[in-house]
């Protein structure tokens, strides 16, 4: 493959870009959304994902699409929620706090069934926290952050080409389940660049094609998007008929990657930036004749259940390894149901693990020194967190 | 024989759930004329917005949103830049409105969104049961103002009409009463005007309605439209506050 160090950042079209080139996420994020046929964008600016609205508001008039910077990303979910409606294909980002304001909208958009596509590059918190990478809105992004019986289909990439990769199928499970889908990137996968390229362009599709989207009733039948159901029973069901949606995409959607299985006795399980960090740690351990495996979850919610019960038998203990104080560790825990130990390692507000922490972690592991998870914060009140 | 009244196509043979004397029947009616005369009910999509007016599309028959309480605005954004060539209207009260929804319908304003916004004026929240809104008159009684409105603890009734008509992407700002025959076809004029503003891609037009809420006001329906005139028209004037001229953008 052809490394190109191509200026992206003029028009450079379809024949430079189908090549090999290398380009900062949170570009490849919006070029990706461009490729996959999205053609709206509600931008409202927050650090660090600013390259994204700036990238969306200089190539969508390009491509007859349509910038609009909202005053507030209250106002930018809602306008996706109608640009969705009206059956455009729409992508909309932002950062922790900024996502937290749009959990409204969110909300909404699941019930009312309008698909779209919702990055979210996570930061520090809670509250107007930092500015560095973080993965402490899985809570939010997995459990519904907003109000109602909901769920978002979400993916953790942990690379630009799957941020990329991604971007195309995220849309079209998005419009398949006539939902939103949420991608769980972090600050670092924003802002880091590296070698991506782009998977064949797929159109934008025609709004007036969807027999549900509101575009004028040409005569016909008026359509309406609501959610609002005044009506016990009709809630009742309406919310079990979502919940049938969503069981379809735990059977359909769940993805995961596992990296040196075959022989592990001891997993890591992380997913995103922090999956990366695992590897290196990884191969460290395996050096010293630990045998460990990788988990990577790539849908978070649905969260890859099957992959723990494939490795169950022979497995000695897991160690969940997050940028937040443990919240992916609790579906981890559902998921092994206490057949094996599981262990938790974490660091916040943008201190990012490091190889050599997580090597650490997995010694103590193996040897029986790992505490348990109540214990673990003790330790690290004590200051043991590096 | 020549009909000469009947029920615009647009507008839904059912029974409306407002309460006897609401003026929500009246502005529908004529917005409902609007359309009709306009001949745009397969190219229009309505917003509802939060409040009494949530079920709009029961009686509208035109393809519909419903909108997070004060969003409305936003979510024709997004209507109408996918399908420019579509009406697109939000109908909303002033607590959804004037309240929770001031950034939204003030930036609509802003960006000249080419859209048109029916905004019924009655002081009041009416859905939630009779609450203060930004335009509760001085001295007014409401359940969260139970001694009337005093301008030194909630402050002073919000005029939208003159703020927004300071706003230089708004195109067509006007406020109009349904409080009797001659003011309700000044409003039907107005609403006409503020679609053709917007068919004619000018940009944002809203047409404010002095509308009446004999329920939350604790009033007969007939006092009621009395009090509009008396108590509402001096706090807020009727009239076009902004008529722009000229080509589209």
């Amino acid at each position: 493959m052809k490394m190109s160090a191509t200026n992206h950042s003029v028009n450079s079209g379809v024949k430079i870009l189908a090549e090999v080139v290398l380009m900062k996420g949170n570009e490849a994020v919006a070029e990706a959304a461009i490729r996959a046929g999205c053609r709206y964008f509600f931008g409202y600016p927050i650090t660090p994902q600013n390259e994204i609205p700036e990238y969306m508001a200089r190539r969508l008039p390009e491509v007859g699409g349509v910038y609009v910077q909202a005053e507030s990303e209250v106002a930018a979910i809602n306008m996706v929620y109608g640009a969705g409606g009206a059956g455009g294909r729409v992508l909309i980002s932002s950062s922790s706090p900024g996502i937290s304001l749009m959990q409204e909208g969110i909300s909404y958009l699941c019930g009312s069934e309008i698909p779209c596509v919702i990055v979210n590059m996570m930061r520090g918190g809670p509250g107007l926290g930092g500015i560095q990478p973080s993965q402490s809105d899985y809570f939010q992004a997995t459990k519904g952050g907003g109000h109602g019986d909901y769920r978002l289909i979400v993916y953790g990439p942990s690379s630009i080409q799957e941020m990329v990769d991604i971007m195309f199928r995220a849309f079209a499970v998005a419009e398949k389940y006539r939902n939103p889908v949420m991608i769980l990137g972090d600050g670092m996968l924003g802002q880091m660049m590296e070698p991506v390229s782009f998977p064949d362009e797929t159109p934008p599709p025609d709004p007036r094609s969807k027999p549900w989207a509101t575009t004028g009733n040409r005569g016909g039948k008026s359509r309406l998007l609501s959610s609002i159901i005044l009506d016990p029973e009709g809630l009742d069901a309406h919310n079990w008929r979502l919940q049938e949606k969503y069981r379809r995409a735990e059977k359909e959607e769940v993805m995961w990657d596992m990296e040196k299985a075959d022989d592990a006795e001891w997993f890591l399980v992380a997913y995103g930036t922090m999956a990366r960090v695992c590897r290196a740690a990884m191969t460290m351990a395996r050096s010293e004749g630990i045998k460990v495996g990788l988990i990577r979850p790539i849908t978070l919610w649905p969260f890859p259940k099957q992959a723990f019960e494939a490795v169950l038998p022979r497995a000695k203990g897991f160690l969940c390894v997050e940028m937040s104080t443990g919240q992916m560790v609790e579906d981890v825990r559902l998921s092994v149901e206490g057949r094996a130990p599981v262990y938790f390692y974490g660091r916040t507000g943008g201190a990012v693990p490091v190889p050599k922490g997580v090597l650490k972690r997995i010694r103590d592991m193996v040897s029986g020194k790992t505490p348990s998870i109540t214990d673990y914060y003790d330790r690290v009140a004590g200051g043991e967190r590096k | 024989m020549k009909a000469v009244y009947e029920r615009p196509r647009v507008l839904k043979d059912v029974a409306t759930h407002y309460c006897p004397g609401c003026t929500h029947g009246i502005a529908h009616r004529i917005l409902a004329e609007v359309i009709d005369e306009l001949g745009i009910q397969g190219n229009t999509v309505g917003v509802a917005s939060v409040g009494c007016s949530v079920f709009a599309y029961n009686y509208i028959d035109v393809d519909f949103q419903q909108a997070a309480h004060g969003r409305a605005p936003a979510v024709a954004t997004g209507i109408k830049r996918v399908v420019p060539d579509t009406i697109v209207f939000t109908y909303q009260g002033d607590g959804d409105l004037a309240s929770i929804g001031a950034a939204e319908v003030l930036h609509a304003a802003v960006r000249g969104e080419n859209i048109t916004v029916i905004f019924i004026n009655n002081a009041i929240y009416g859905m939630t049961g009779g609450q203060m809104a930004p335009t509760t008159l001085e001295g007014m009684r409401t359940t969260t103002t139970p001694l009337g409105r005093q301008p030194a603890i909630q402050g002073y009734p919000l005029r939208v009409s003159e703020l927004l008509a300071t706003v230089d992407g708004a195109a067509y700002i006007a406020r109009c009463s349904l409080h009797n025959a001659a003011n309700i076809a000044k409003a039907k004029a107005s609403i006409k005007k503020a679609f053709e503003t917007q068919i004619q891609k000018k940009g944002f037009s809203l047409v404010e309605l002095l509308s009446s809420c004999p329920t939350n006001w604790g009033v007969p329906p007939l006092e009621a439209l009395k009090w509009i005139e008396e108590k509402m028209i001096p706090v807020f004037p009727l009239g076009e506050f902004k008529v722009k001229e000229g080509d589209a953008r």
